[in-house]
């Protein structure tokens, strides 16, 4: 039986996970369209999100963060 | 001790089953399991009879689909992305994947397969029609009963792409791979040039 080293990707061994790696290949792909589709796949790029952090048990005031995608 | 590898495995899995079962039976074999607990249900009725015994969360679930025992003629596909839903509970004659170990083709009675995808070309074939898309990555699920889920995460017609943008930004990445230092930089110029070359490919192929 083989040793439990099973080769992993590339990426993995980078210390990458699946999701950013796949998310680096969607934003790779988009950015090959010709130009109408490019304009509406930037649309899905773009991540909101809104960052609290907690003291003393209580959320402090929330940060709404609107970011293109990372990298 | 890789000599001895077939044997043991072959008592492992066999072996176990005449006797007392030390191999795992697979899913298939196992009968599936009650979605009502009897003993409960009867004790429940005794202490309240008025009231229905609470359902379990087995109870809640579909059964498998069955395979049918002749091979269907037609494969259903399912191809969705995040954003929308490409193609749903369509009957068509062959799929083939960009899988990580190379274009899969999909026909009806394919064996139950999870196959991670690459980025590549996903061509879906009716009759005479075949319907490019390039896929950037994502899984296809074959289940016994001849349906497909494809998913991926962004998926576009063929000539949506722009071959000069693909070029420039292969020639990018290629020039990122060689001067990248730390690994991190490495796998994503390297997943640049990954995808690029798919992306040239589809375009000339």
């Amino acid at each position: 039986m083989a040793s439990t080293t099973a080769a992993v990707p590339f990426w993995r061994a980078a210390g990458m996970t699946y999701i950013t790696y796949s998310n680096i290949c969607a934003s790779l792909v988009r950015g090959c369209l010709k130009d109408p589709h490019r304009s509406e796949a930037a649309a899905r790029e773009k991540v909101h999100f809104a960052i609290s952090k907690w003291a003393n048990g209580k959320p402090e005031k929330p940060s709404i963060r609107s970011d293109l995608l990372e990298q | 001790m890789y000599r001895q590898a077939p044997r043991l495995l072959i008592r492992a899995l066999t072996g176990g089953r005449r006797g007392a079962p030390a191999g795992r039976p697979f899913s298939t074999d196992v009968p599936a399991a009650p979605s009502e607990d009897a003993a409960f249900v009867e004790a429940w009725r005794k202490v309240a009879p008025n009231i229905d015994p609470p359902k379990t969360p087995l109870a809640f679930m579909k059964p498998r689909p069955p395979t049918p025992s002749s091979i269907p003629s037609k494969l259903t596909v399912n191809f969705v992305l995040p954003y929308q839903s490409e193609i749903s509970n369509k009957e068509v004659d062959m799929v083939i994947v960009p899988a990580t170990t190379g274009q899969m083709g999909v026909l009806p009675g394919h064996v139950s397969t999870i196959a991670e995808l690459k980025p590549g070309v996903l061509s879906v074939h009716e009759g005479s029609e075949v319907t490019k898309y390039f896929v950037s990555s994502g899984f296809a699920f074959i289940h016994a009963n001849s349906v497909t889920d494809i998913v991926a995460v962004e998926a576009v017609p063929v000539d949506h792409l722009d071959q000069s943008l693909v070029q420039k930004g292969l020639a990018d990445f290629t020039q990122k791979l060689n001067s990248a230092t730390t690994d991190l930089e490495k796998a994503e110029a390297q997943i640049g040039v990954d995808v690029h070359s798919a992306l040239n490919a589809a375009l000339s192929g």
